[in-house]
């Protein structure tokens, strides 16, 4: 209960800072998660830090979802550690040229988990300082956590899902 | 970043600097991961990190798994404290199904996860000793995790990589072996580290490799997302056990040791003090499972716990049930979950999303030896190799981790 309103005053807060930008909220387990777009990401970012007091990053990444519009979704976590309150902020880019400002402005710690999400899935963070592969080898070619490339052999047939009723 | 050292600046004749490759595989870093150092002396001037040699896209696997079957897959990140990953990820798919478990397996949970951090701990500290020097004290100390694994192995049967527990629960109840060896422990362990830390706490020498070596203040170690013991250091009184209580730690009476400076030997006397509180829950959790009834080891949630094996033979529902769950057709809510535990090194989060398929559309694990390990080249600038090295062993790298 508590928790909600915290999370309605933060919101309100936003609102009225960014207006239409804040989008698509929700409260999945009572974490405040919301959308916005890539142009103000960053000062969506500062906000939160500065006035709101979200003084910790806890995690960049990514999620793939393909055949939509804009395609890919930057995620950030965020924690209030004064007031215990995390969010989650999500930002969908397009597929097809997946840029989006870097946080490492805001956060130097935004450094590797942006390299990771580069790595993982080839979003590019404009103004980066360091953008190069993290975790897998620098002429891979490929960003490996993107759907199309399938785990196992895409030739096996006993893990299809029309075998199980789907 | 003072360092307290003195700085050569001056026109040195030999003024030309040396590259070293610390690692893939150097005796010093405990783990696979390289340092492109460049070095002036025996002064570091820059160095770059490379990571990923054993990154095994976990996170990809992920995706073609079942949830039961994710549980192996945390045991390898950090594996110094297997039950704490595997854990934190049981309670990340519970708190998507929203389980509640009974407060006995909550306690239960407990006691594995401080004995887990305890052996964690060990190694870190005793690495330091090692590292500066101090080869006892790694001896004197070490014997110790061996005690808590044959805990481990008593509770689930493994060691090391332990898979403990299942989603709802345990997968057998401790047996009076098992609360034997851990009433050992809390007798044997503490006169131990009690010898351990008089070998070390006031050691002149080792006073004089720590104390003041890679201080870290507090707006920098936020700025660079520490968590844990390393951001405790720094005097951030931060703990995922205390601010976002799971597994029914808000029932326990333990306190938050800081540090004041962030400098190496910060770190080792927080991790010293977080063995002591620790060793307060467990004593704390035994004392509560008293009162509890007995035989409780898992949720009363047969959809999602796999049955144990008899009943698989003799009872219909829970064949249905096993082969459900085996084959990941449990029904789970579509929704993102993001849960975090306090793990040896710092926050390890698992950011979950479910469409309702038989494997998770995505998992993300926000790995703190990750994230905090980004920071190792940027502040070794400056400091000697020798500090270097030790300030490595302080940050508790565990390659498993780091990588995925």
């Amino acid at each position: 209960m508590e928790e909600t309103t915290l999370n309605n005053d933060i919101l309100a807060k936003l609102s009225d800072k960014f207006g239409e930008k804040v989008t698509a909220v929700s409260e999945p387990y009572g974490m405040l998660t919301f959308a916005t777009t890539k142009d103000v990401i960053v000062n969506v970012l500062s906000f939160l830090k500065e006035e709101l007091k979200f003084n910790f990053l806890t995690d960049i990444t990514a999620v793939h979802y393909p055949g939509k519009d804009h395609g890919i979704a930057v995620v950030y976590h965020l924690n209030n550690m004064v007031e215990k309150v995390r969010i989650r902020i999500k930002v969908f880019i397009s597929e097809q040229n997946p840029t989006i400002q870097t946080a490492t402005t805001v956060w130097k710690g935004a450094n590797w988990m942006e390299r990771e999400t580069y790595d993982l899935f080839g979003v590019k963070f404009e103004g980066h300082p360091d953008l190069r592969r993290i975790l897998n080898m620098d002429d891979l070619g490929v960003h490996p956590m993107l759907k199309q490339y399938p785990l196992e052999d895409p030739n096996r047939v006993d893990k299809k899902d029309e075998f199980f009723g789907r | 970043m003072n360092h307290n050292h003195p700085v050569f600046t001056d026109n040195d004749p030999q003024s030309e600097l040396v590259t070293l490759n610390l690692g893939p595989t150097h005796p010093a870093t405990h783990g696979v991961f390289q340092n492109v150092l460049q070095l002036d002396g025996e002064r570091i001037v820059s160095g770059v990190s490379t990571i990923g040699y054993i990154h095994r896209a976990f996170e990809k696997i992920a995706e073609h798994r079942p949830f039961y079957q994710i549980t192996p897959l945390t045991d390898r990140l950090n594996y110094c404290s297997s039950p704490i990953n595997n854990m934190g990820w049981h309670m990340t798919v519970e708190k998507l199904l929203n389980i509640q478990m009974p407060k006995r397996v909550d306690y239960l949970r407990v006691i594995i996860m401080e004995l887990s951090r305890i052996s964690d701990h060990i190694i870190c500290n005793t690495i330091i000793g090692q590292d500066t020097g101090a080869t006892t004290t790694f001896l004197y100390l070490f014997q110790f995790r061996e005690h808590i694994y044959e805990i481990f192995e008593e509770v689930c049967g493994a060691r090391l990589t332990t898979n403990i527990g299942r989603i709802g629960g345990f997968e057998r109840d401790f047996n009076e072996i098992a609360f034997a060896k851990i009433n050992k422990f809390l007798k044997e362990f503490p006169v131990a580290l009690k010898e351990f830390e008089n070998l070390l706490s006031r050691n002149r020498i080792f006073i004089d490799r720590t104390a003041g070596v890679a201080e870290v203040t507090k707006e920098t170690a936020l700025e660079y997302s520490w968590t844990g013991p390393l951001l405790r250091a720094t005097g951030v009184d931060y703990d995922v056990r205390v601010s976002d209580p799971y597994s029914s730690y808000q029932d326990f009476d333990f306190e938050v040791p800081v540090g004041t400076s962030g400098d190496i030997y910060d770190r080792y006397l927080v991790r010293n003090e977080e063995m002591w509180q620790s060793l307060r829950i467990v004593e704390q959790a035994l004392e509560k499972i008293k009162s509890e009834q007995k035989g409780i080891f898992h949720a009363d949630v047969p959809e999602f716990y796999l049955p144990p094996k008899q009943e698989v033979y003799n009872n219909m529902e829970a064949l249905i049930y096993h082969f459900k769950i085996v084959m990941g057709e449990i029904d789970a809510p579509k929704a993102e979950v993001y849960h975090a535990v306090e793990g040896g090194n710092g926050e390890l989060g698992f950011y979950l999303i479910n469409d309702g398929g038989r494997t998770p559309y995505r998992l993300h694990f926000r790995r703190p030896s990750f994230v905090n390990y980004q920071m190792f080249a940027p502040m070794s600038e400056g400091m000697l190799l020798s500090d270097a090295i030790i300030n490595m062993s302080s940050m508790n790298i565990i390659a498993g981790e780091l990588d995925a």
